[in-house]
């Protein structure tokens, strides 16, 4: 059992320790300072401009900045509809799969769009190579660049500066950090055993019964598994993600991703300190989510390890690992380790099956994505962030009886209005009124594959993982179209699977560009503000003091929010497996 | 801004990127991969001594028979078909899935400690049942489904609990299987992270071959 603590120990200090590093370097591609590559980027960023038609220096609007995000991002997402939708047709198709339904597609696109990568299909069945290289791993770059853009706008609005250009932010974020890191973790990858290949399936005779052959699906898999995780997409190449041995085949494939994972949310903390000159404030907000990733670890370490009571019953032991939906190489430890990164940090990606999980990991992984700001999504989990320190400082103002401020500058009512709009109204809109419709009519709609309160957890993890444009999902749900093999050989369409496609676009959609608009139009006018001078009156935001008060914030407008979720869904299921199931 | 000149800069944007990371780098990738680390990047296929392609160190197969060191229960019987009779067309891309059942679900349990019934269609022998019957003492990874439906793992303690089993089905010692075990444990990297896994179709090779 220690070991297992150590290597948990171990990942975690890593990622603790590369934080600065790395925010440094993000701080300074932001900034537009000196880099190492340089003499190689710089002609390629200069030719992707003319390309675009981008002057550098031109600084755009709060509003202007969302237009240009959004405009781009339609004009990607149009491509890889039609992409997905043609793939029966293009080239790179060696499994020759037909396209998939039209609302799987449409479910794909939006859900890749907007950096979610919540799968509904199949990678294997259901998607070409060309779909998947020249499509989803395009959206992966760009979704997770479109996220960083505005993290860094936000940033600089709240610290004063003018919000910068869109289509810079996204080709520094592309060429400066995405591009060149994942081409050095691909190449890890792929000497670690990472399938990089346009040849199609092996079918071999197996070893005991030659009578049964063996299908060994492979593809080009390593460039996209990497920016799979730096991105915090989450989308595997194959079905069953980053537990699948080609994805994912050791404890240092695993560590890799692990690092990758949360390297960019946790980092911008530490850009973020930079910008504003104050590392103190940027190390106290950090301590916040590494505190709750701890606890969410240890909790959801703790009953994966213990097991459940029922099976270590019928194995007459006391104790052995929840091994269900688990690999052997991965354990217990590293299986709670992933789960609560990948749901913290809304790649999505999963090691082992969250279904399968004992409630502990439930509690855990729905809480990570209820609260978006256990370091969060790419860009946006900081200005998320940042958004209830905002808050904070409001109700802190009130509470003291001073005019409230934030690095200077008066927080108003505008301010207040857009940062409460985002954390109190949008995410439980998203999340809980499709899922109180999709209960209100459980035989028709939900597709729930487990009973009981497991079954309700299913339906709030799915919402809950569309709307924090996380990806991950409880799979049993029956939430996919039949593959497009099967359907050209007869299968049905499902009515449950539409509902689920078309929904679920609704939370992804409203959870992605809705924040992202309103966090411009924040920034946009924090920057514009007359700074006041301070003084010994003015409320000091970088002390442990304030801190607090900003993760009781937190976990009070958070996660009080969906705390009835979380008590009939894992809390009551923890309950019932206490008791004895069955 | 004119709308014709963003909606300009948003397909020349679409189009220039796409270029870039979803042409440039995955055909370098490709080229590092095909040239620097063919072996890793076709799948790390085994190779008997006819040259044929036996499986991948990677993926794990079916075994269940005494003369076998028997892999985890897999919801997908590790990608495999009869190819006479692939009504699931799995042949044809591969496939790989979990049972996604949840802790609380009774079919798990029935899964593993099995259910009798009537019709002989509705009763699940059950793993425990299975390995009792097989003389195995249950381990945990040896009951309970992987992620991948795929591993190529058992756990070293899962592995030794069949030894004797094997020994007696192919006359050997327990100590030579103690030895092959050994050699085809893929350890935790750097000795911290991951767990030791015992990978059985290496394993197995290695039977046939003594």
């Amino acid at each position: 059992m220690l070991q297992g603590w150590i290597q948990i120990g171990l990942t975690l200090l890593i990622l603790v320790a590369i934080t600065p590093l790395f925010g440094g370097y993000m701080a300074r591609v932001y900034q537009e300072e000196k880099t190492f590559f340089d003499r190689i980027l710089n002609p390629l960023d200069r030719l992707l401009y003319s390309a675009i038609g981008v002057q550098p220096k031109e600084n755009m609007t709060g509003w202007q900045y969302a237009r240009a995000a959004i405009s781009s991002n339609i004009v990607m997402a149009l491509l890889i509809f039609f992409l997905i939708m043609n793939q029966g047709w293009l080239p790179l198709n060696p499994t020759r799969v037909p396209a998939p339904t039209w609302d799987t597609a449409l479910h794909t696109t939006i859900s890749f769009i907007t950096n979610t990568n919540q799968q509904h299909y199949s990678g294997e069945t259901y998607l070409s190579y060309g779909s998947q290289m020249l499509g989803l791993g395009y959206h992966m770059f760009t979704s997770a660049a479109t996220g960083l853009a505005v993290g860094i706008a936000f940033i600089r609005g709240l610290t004063g500066k003018p919000l910068g250009n869109f289509y810079v932010d996204l080709i520094r974020s592309i060429t400066r950090i995405l591009l060149p890191i994942s081409i050095v973790g691909a190449i890890a990858l792929l000497a670690a055993g990472v399938p990089e290949t346009l040849a199609g399936v092996v079918v071999v005779p197996t070893l005991e019964d030659p009578a049964v052959s063996q299908a060994i699906a492979r593809g080009p898999v390593a460039h996209y598994e990497f920016i799979k995780e730096l991105g915090e997409n989450g989308g595997g190449f194959f079905a069953i993600n980053s537990a699948h041995p080609f994805e994912n085949p050791n404890g240092f494939t695993n560590l890799v991703q692990l690092v990758a994972i949360l390297s960019v949310p946790s980092s911008l903390i530490y850009t973020y300190g930079v910008f504003a000159n104050n590392i103190k404030q940027a190390l106290l907000v950090y301590l916040i989510p590494l505190s709750i990733l701890v606890g969410f670890v240890i909790l959801t370490a703790i009953a994966e390890y213990n097991g459940n009571p029922a099976v270590n019953a019928l194995l007459n032991v006391d104790q052995a690992p929840n091994l269900e939906g688990k690999e052997v190489r991965f354990g217990w430890a590293q299986s709670a380790l992933y789960a609560v990164i990948t749901t913290a940090s809304m790649c999505g990606a999963i090691n082992s099956l969250h279904d399968s999980f004992m409630p502990n990991g439930g509690f855990a992984t729905l809480s990570n994505m209820f609260l978006q700001i256990v370091f969060g999504g790419q860009g946006t989990g900081t200005a998320y962030l940042f958004a209830y320190l905002l808050l904070a400082v409001f109700v802190t103002g009130l509470m003291v009886g001073r005019t409230p401020e934030f690095l200077g500058r008066k927080i108003e009512k505008r301010e207040v209005v857009l940062a409460s709009f985002l954390i109190l109204l949008v995410h439980p809109i998203a999340i809980l009124i499709p899922g109180a419709i999709t209960m209100a009519f459980p035989d028709q709609l939900s597709g729930i594959s487990n009973p009981g309160f497991h079954g309700l957890s299913q339906v709030m993890y799915e919402y809950a993982s569309a709307a924090a444009n996380n990806g991950s999902g409880f799979e049993g749900l029956g939430d996919s179209q039949p593959s497009p093999i099967a359907i050209a050989g007869g299968a049905e369409t499902s009515t449950t699977a539409l509902w689920w496609n078309l929904s679920t676009c609704f939370s992804l959609l409203a959870g992605r560009y809705i924040p992202i608009v309103s966090l411009l139009l924040l920034a946009d006018g924090l920057s514009r503000k007359q700074p006041v001078p301070e003084t010994v009156g003015t409320l000091r935001t970088d002390t442990g003091l304030f801190t607090g008060v900003t993760a009781g914030v937190i976990l009070i407008l958070g996660a009080l929010t969906f705390f009835p979720i979380l008590a009939l869904g894992p809390i009551a299921e923890a309950f019932l497996i206490s008791r004895g199931i069955g | 801004m004119s709308f014709a000149r963003e909606a300009s800069r948003a397909v020349r944007s679409t189009l220039a990127l796409w270029v870039l990371t979803a042409m440039l780098y995955p055909l370098l990738m490709l080229a590092i991969g095909q040239i620097v680390f063919p072996y890793q990047a076709n799948g790390s296929l085994i190779r008997n001594a006819q040259n044929e392609v036996v499986g991948s160190a990677l993926i794990g197969q079916p075994f269940t028979s005494d003369r076998y060191f028997n892999s985890r229960p897999s919801t997908s019987s590790y990608s495999t078909a009869d190819p006479a009779a692939d009504e699931g067309r799995v042949l044809q891309t591969g496939v790989s899935g979990a049972s996604n059942l949840a802790p609380s679900n009774v079919a798990l349990l029935d899964r593993i400690r099995g259910k009798g019934d009537p019709d002989p269609e509705q009763a699940i022998e059950g793993e425990i049942p299975r390995l009792q019957q097989a003389g195995i003492q249950p381990t945990a990874d040896l009951v309970y489904t992987s992620g991948s439906s795929l591993d190529p793992h058992i756990t070293p303690a899962g592995a030794a609990a069949q030894i004797n089993r094997v020994a007696t089905a192919r006359g050997l010692q327990p100590n030579q299987l103690e030895d092959l075990i050994r050699q085809n444990t893929d350890g935790r990297f750097l000795g911290i992270f991951g767990e030791p896994g015992v990978n059985v179709l290496k394993l197995n090779l290695a039977l046939d071959t003594l």
